[in-house]
């Protein structure tokens, strides 16, 4: 693949991405996924899983870290230089904001507008609980034979599952089933 | 205040809220909170509450939405370049210094280790917050079909999240078209 094409892919994906990702974190996820991972197989299910949770343990938004990293590892896998790999998280990065920069220019325009605005209440009122099955689609997709390798696996699932119940730092349980990862599996 | 310094110190508050935010948009709202609205008071808090329940019924990071939006607000399209590029660059810097070892390191048998440990628990952390979140939005026992139509068709059917979001625009819409509809006869 020529790498102008390939960073047209890598604009016009992370371009949907931002264009339709709402709700914003995890339920942007399943549309990340299906993009990244389904229809152009940039990076694997269990690279995009560590993504996600390097995102969980770094600065900001999960939308704007699997954009540069997708960006980085998408045009260094095809075997161009890391120079071009930068390039390719920039245009990523730039691709999943530019519909928020519209969106949010048109919005301060009409703020008041739309505040109050019926219709906008009436999306809303189903896309908020659509929001939390998006999220709940998220879950489900990385439950698979790549993340889940062993019953030991779905240990690590329900001890973290009940400490971040129990309000647990998030950080914290990602270094300690790290740890636990090494315990468990041997070399 | 000159007009450069001003720029300057809107893309300098949310370059601080991007670095020091770990956990994503949620996570940073209380902090966003406290630079505008009490340590800048660029705008008060009734105004941030709104500001806020707009950047999350709109597409695209909640964090970069309301970023954009305190820019615009206090300097206009200029200002929201400025306070966009503050939030965007430090996990930029961050995960490109991650890509660019990371992808040197993933081979490393302790690493994979280390990563067969983490993601199970990434998708628990994921799961976690549903049942709070199902609750913020308002889900009851009249709309949970929703959210269950949603995931059932996303994860087994394969259904494009587009298509389901384009769903419930149409059907929110239209539910209310047909109700205004109604109570006109």
């Amino acid at each position: 693949m020529e790498l102008t094409d390939l960073y047209l892919a890598l604009f016009l994906s992370f371009f949907k991405i931002g264009l339709f990702g709402f709700g914003g974190g995890y339920a942007m996820l399943p549309l990340i996924q299906r993009e990244v991972v389904d229809l152009h197989g940039w990076i694997s299910v269990s690279d995009f899983t560590d993504i996600v949770a390097i995102s969980q343990t770094t600065p900001g938004p999960i939308a704007f870290n699997s954009a540069t990293y997708i960006g980085y590892t998408a045009v260094t896998e095809m075997g161009f230089a890391q120079g071009y790999g930068v390039l390719g998280s920039a245009v990523c990065t730039l691709a999943v904001s530019i519909p928020s920069l519209v969106i949010m220019t048109i919005v301060c325009a009409f703020f008041f507008r739309l505040k109050n605005n019926s219709w906008m209440q009436a999306s809303l009122s189903v896309l908020k609980p659509a929001i939390i099955g998006l999220i709940a689609s998220a879950a489900l997709l990385l439950m698979n034979g790549y993340n889940f390798v062993d019953y030991k696996s779905w240990i690590i699932f329900g001890a973290v599952l009940v400490a971040s119940l129990k309000k647990a730092d998030p950080i914290l349980l990602i270094v300690l089933s790290g740890v636990a990862g090494l315990l468990l599996y041997p070399a | 205040m000159s007009a450069i310094k001003k720029y300057l110190e809107l893309f300098l508050v949310f370059f601080k809220i991007g670095a020091f935010t770990f956990g994503g948009g949620y996570a940073m709202i209380p902090l966003i909170r406290n630079e505008v609205v009490k340590k800048k008071l660029w705008l008060d808090d009734d105004e941030f509450m709104d500001m806020l329940a707009i950047a999350q019924s709109m597409p695209g990071p909640i964090a970069l939405n309301t970023a954009l939006f305190v820019g615009n607000k206090r300097l206009g399209f200029k200002g929201s370049l400025f306070s966009g590029a503050g939030i965007i660059l430090p996990s930029f810097i961050v995960i490109l210094l991650i890509a660019l070892v990371f992808t040197r390191f993933k081979e490393n048998p302790v690493i994979e280790r280390i990563f067969k440990g983490i993601r199970p628990a990434v998708v628990a952390l994921i799961a976690a917050p549903l049942l709070g979140l199902g609750k913020s939005a308002g889900v009851n026992l009249k709309n949970i079909w929703i959210p269950l139509v949603v995931a059932l068709s996303v994860w087994l059917l394969h259904i494009s999240p587009v298509y389901v979001i384009l769903a419930a625009i149409l059907l929110g819409t239209g539910h209310y078209l047909f109700v205004k509809q109604k109570t006109k006869k």
